[in-house]
């Protein structure tokens, strides 16, 4: 069965999305856990359980990122091409701390000294902080666009450099990507532990969570002000996708459209408000388990808030506004969003089934005990 | 233009990057399937000592993962880094089997792992034997989709140019999935995995033998490594890579080029064994050659001529005076002039265009080519004959003393009597050569399809994003830093562990547990 263009470039959209936050909550907390582990654990016993509490899930959360990638490679191979070439020393930076990650968990116990476990531990932190950080930095040069233009070939010129995607707002978007993934770290480490360790997680959990949705509101009042982008010409929703047909404009709080014309949007940013603080109250009372299903709604609802005010902006260009990568001019084509589509449909809900049963299997806490009784097979 | 400097360091840094990457793929691939019929072993025998094998060859096999996992990630941000004008121009199809790998099999792959080292206690021995299937299979799927993805690089089956969209699109997913280049390729490559981790297997195990420790232990792993690997490698050679050689024009000329088969021949072709390949005068210097021998592996027939380099360059002349037409057209139709005539004259010729695009090395308007510059462009069309024609020597020869190393490997485990020093430490010392190989196949592979990234479609040197040369002079010093900090703490820990052997898992039944030594 063949979708028509224009609706698979919308369900491609809302599919990135989807990778997107499926990396968000679940490889999110990892992340968040990853920066955690140098303060929550105090000795190398109770960062043991902080890591155990993760370690035979997050090499699979993981992929949520990496084939996010693989599909933004494959259904919108130019914002790929813009994104990853533009913001060349974020990503090299992201995937540098990411190396570390892999290592950290596979190699850190393997050797009882404690200098080799306790440097393990920083290079864990680093591969944690780096990629929430960034994460948000990325959306943050979205929002602002990036300076960038298409030749008539369709070549990516960078006219940028590394500071620019270093800009105020970027960083405020990284603030809030790296408490977001901290404060859903910390409601995951209170489920899977107990003691100290528990009661510590709970204590960063409640100020992440007021931190989160403090800078979120932050970036919510600054988009009134920051230049938004809009087409001015016709769309072609089926039209092929080249990006150099249209005409865009650059003006202050033209993010803030789509929530002009569909005011139910405004739903999205509540919700994060709304479970967040459900979360904060959850966690308090300790029943993390709940906590933990409101702490990923708010996590969707921050990333779905930048993508309903971007729509249908991909990557808007700061420098050939003309040259901006939208929804409807920068996908593949309508043969290989149909295809992909139908493997996503088959895999993604297969995916979601066999990774419950795995967090099903492992379930309960990660305790000392249980540390030392497997000393030489946990991580 | 890009400059010259910036595609050379593009160009290094993928080098380096994925043939450090190869180092740890092929042993994934491979031992996870050992492990698998390990634990099966394991299972039907309801002996412990196969699952402490399982176990212990596990632990090898998590600290080669981590680093394939950690250098995989490279590859697939690599694309979009530094291969900006490759990544849009064939997105469209190249993507597809990258995405639907991610999907299928490395989910599965990665999210199996953890139970596999985590799930013995938790798990019925029947469903950990299938969550270590699902490794195996998920590795090896894995492997799969990015040969789809390579071998669509070396033939471009199933797509078609889009001047609107000025890149290559899907036609056929079944010409993209069925290619037969990447089915030759994934048999290919996937032997030469389970090579490698046989010889890895072995060699370690031999290595208790000759020390007298653990007999039970490493016997039976050299016994199964053993047996898999003399299948493995034959397969390898038998199936060799070049059987797909014979489809596109690009993958005619990597033959051609690997055999510095200069001229074509009456078939069958004779195989050079050695000599010194001189492209300038296209000769090879003091040849030694065996009659027939090319032919007969090349085409598998006596009677199909195998295309020498000088034919091919004809041809490629031919073909790039009608990309110059191609591109001609393309700018008028990209400049918004659209009739049915500019572009059925288009549709005619644009399978050239690619050839065309070579002359951009040389004029930036193609159209304008002098006769000197379609020379020089011609001349550029093969690749280099000399790197290729040794490095696919040392690859061939290596298969070869693998395959002599598995059958006295094999003939030594039935056998007891021949279980003599020497053959445990030929199969010790010979654990370099499947790396030799994969790494040399690997290069021949890629060096081969030069000066294409898409054979016949998109040039390499048109592929680079645009970034300065210092842009990747740092990031190129920051992975060849960190990568060899890397490859030294995955070294020191490997021989750490495979020094402790099965002590290692602390199950009071081996050597240096049996006051053989201390155990850390």
């Amino acid at each position: 069965m063949i979708f028509d263009y224009e609706t698979l470039r919308v369900i491609w959209w809302a599919l990135l999305g989807a990778l997107l936050i499926g990396f968000a909550v679940t490889g999110g907390f990892d992340l968040g856990v990853g920066v955690l582990l140098p303060f929550v654990g105090k000795n190398d016993d109770e960062r043991r359980v902080i890591l155990n509490a993760i370690g035979p899930t997050w090499e699979g959360n993981q992929v949520w990122f990496v084939t996010a990638g693989g599909a933004l490679f494959a259904a919108w191979p130019m914002a790929y091409a813009v994104s990853f070439s533009g913001m060349y020393f974020a990503l090299l930076l992201t995937l540098f701390a990411m190396f570390l990650r892999p290592l950290g968990f596979d190699y850190r116990s393997k050797l009882p000294s404690q200098k080799w476990r306790y440097n393990w531990d920083k290079a864990l932190f680093v591969g944690g902080f780096i990629p929430a950080l960034i994460f948000g930095v990325a959306f943050g040069n979205l929002l602002t666009g990036i300076p960038f233009q298409l030749e008539n070939d369709l070549r990516i010129v960078y006219l940028g450099g590394f500071l620019d995607l270093l800009n105020p707002f970027a960083l405020l978007s990284g603030m809030v990507s790296l408490s977001l993934f901290i404060m859903h770290g910390a409601v995951f480490l209170q489920i899977k532990t107990e003691g100290k360790v528990n009661q510590r997680a709970k204590k960063v959990g409640f100020i992440a969570i007021f931190l989160t949705l403090f800078l979120f509101a932050l970036a919510g009042c600054w988009i009134y002000i920051l230049d938004g982008y809009h087409i001015t010409s016709e769309i072609f929703p089926n039209g092929p996708s080249n990006p150099l047909t249209k005409f865009v404009k650059r003006g202050p709080g033209l993010w803030l459209d789509n929530y002009g014309h569909f005011p139910e949007l405004w739903v999205v940013p509540a919700a994060a408000f709304i479970s967040g603080f459900i979360a904060m109250v959850l966690s308090r009372i300790n029943r993390p388990g709940t906590a933990f299903i409101f702490s990923s709604i708010t996590v969707t609802a921050v990333i779905l808030t930048a993508g309903c005010s971007m729509f249908p902006f991909l990557i808007p260009s700061s420098i050939s506004l003309n040259s901006s990568l939208t929804v409807w001019d920068s996908s593949s084509s309508q043969g290989t969003l149909n295809v992909l589509f139908w493997v996503t449909v088959i895999f993604i809900p297969l995916i979601v089934v066999y990774t419950s049963w795995v967090f099903h299997v492992l379930r309960g806490k990660i305790t000392v005990e249980h540390i030392k009784k497997n000393n030489h097979t946990a991580y | 233009m890009i400059s010259e400097g910036v595609i050379e360091l593009s160009r290094w840094q993928f080098a380096v990057t994925s043939l450090y990457h190869f180092l740890f793929v092929p042993l994934t691939i491979g031992l996870s399937f050992i492990l698998a019929i390990m634990e099966s072993t394991y299972l039907m025998t309801g002996r412990e000592i196969y699952k402490d094998m399982t176990q212990f060859w596990g632990k090898l096999f998590g600290i080669n993962f981590a680093l394939g996992v950690t250098t995989g990630l490279t590859m697939e941000f690599q694309f979009g880094m530094n291969w900006s004008y490759f990544s849009h121009y064939v997105g469209d199809v190249f993507g597809a089997p990258l995405a639907i790998e991610g999907l299928m099999a490395f989910f599965m792959e990665s999210t199996f792992v953890g139970l596999f080292f985590f799930g013995w206690d938790k798990l019925t021995k029947g469903q950990h034997l299938v969550v270590t299937w699902l490794v195996a299979l998920g590795s090896n799927f894995s492997a799969l989709w990015i040969l789809v993805a390579n071998g669509w690089m070396q033939n471009p089956v199933g797509a078609e140019f889009n001047f609107e969209t000025m890149r290559m699109e899907v036609s056929s997913f079944e010409a993209l999935i069925f290619n037969p280049a990447a089915q030759v390729k994934f048999v290919h490559t996937v032997a030469a995995g389970y090579t490698t981790a046989s010889a890895f297997v072995l060699g370690i195990s031999a290595y208790y033998m000759l020390k007298g420790r653990d007999a039970a232990f490493s016997q039976r792993s050299f016994t199964i490594a053993a047996g898999f690997g003399l299948a493995a490698v034959l397969s390898v050679i038998v199936l060799g890579d070049e059987s797909g050689y014979t489809d596109g024009e690009v993958q005619k000329a990597k033959l051609a080029a690997i055999e510095a088969e200069w001229h074509t021949e009456e078939p069958p072709a004779a195989f050079t064994l050695v000599g010194l390949p001189d492209q300038e005068a296209m000769v090879t210097h003091h040849a030694i050659k065996i009659p027939w021998v090319l032919g007969l592996i090349g085409t598998r027939s006596i009677d199909t001529p195998i295309i020498g380099l000088s034919e091919i360059l004809e041809n490629n002349r031919v073909h790039i005076r009608n990309g110059m037409k191609a591109y001609g057209l393309l700018q008028e139709l990209r400049s918004g002039k659209r009739d049915d005539e500019l572009i059925e004259a288009f549709e005619k010729v644009k399978k050239d265009l690619g050839y065309g695009l070579l002359l951009k090395r040389y004029t930036e308007n193609v159209v304008d080519a002098t006769e000197e510059q379609i020379e020089l462009a011609v001349k550029y069309s093969i690749p280099r004959v000399a790197p290729l024609f040794w490095t696919f020597r040392v690859m061939v020869a290596s298969g070869f003393i693998m395959l002599i190393v598995f059958v006295v490997a094999v003939i030594a485990s039935s056998i007891r009597k021949c279980r003599s020093e020497w053959v445990l430490k030929i199969s010790l010392y010979s654990m370099p050569f499947p790396w030799i190989a994969c790494e040399t196949g690997w290069f021949v592979a890629e060096f081969g399809r030069q000066p294409w990234t898409i054979a016949e479609v998109l040039p390499t040197f048109l592929s680079a994003s645009t970034l300065t040369e210092w842009d990747i002079i740092l990031s190129l010093s920051g992975y060849i830093a960190l990568y060899t900090v890397f490859l030294f703490i995955e070294m020191f820990l490997m021989m750490k562990y495979i020094k402790l052997g099965p002590s290692s898992l602390h199950k009071n039944r081996y050597h240096f547990e049996l006051g053989g030594g201390d155990v850390s």
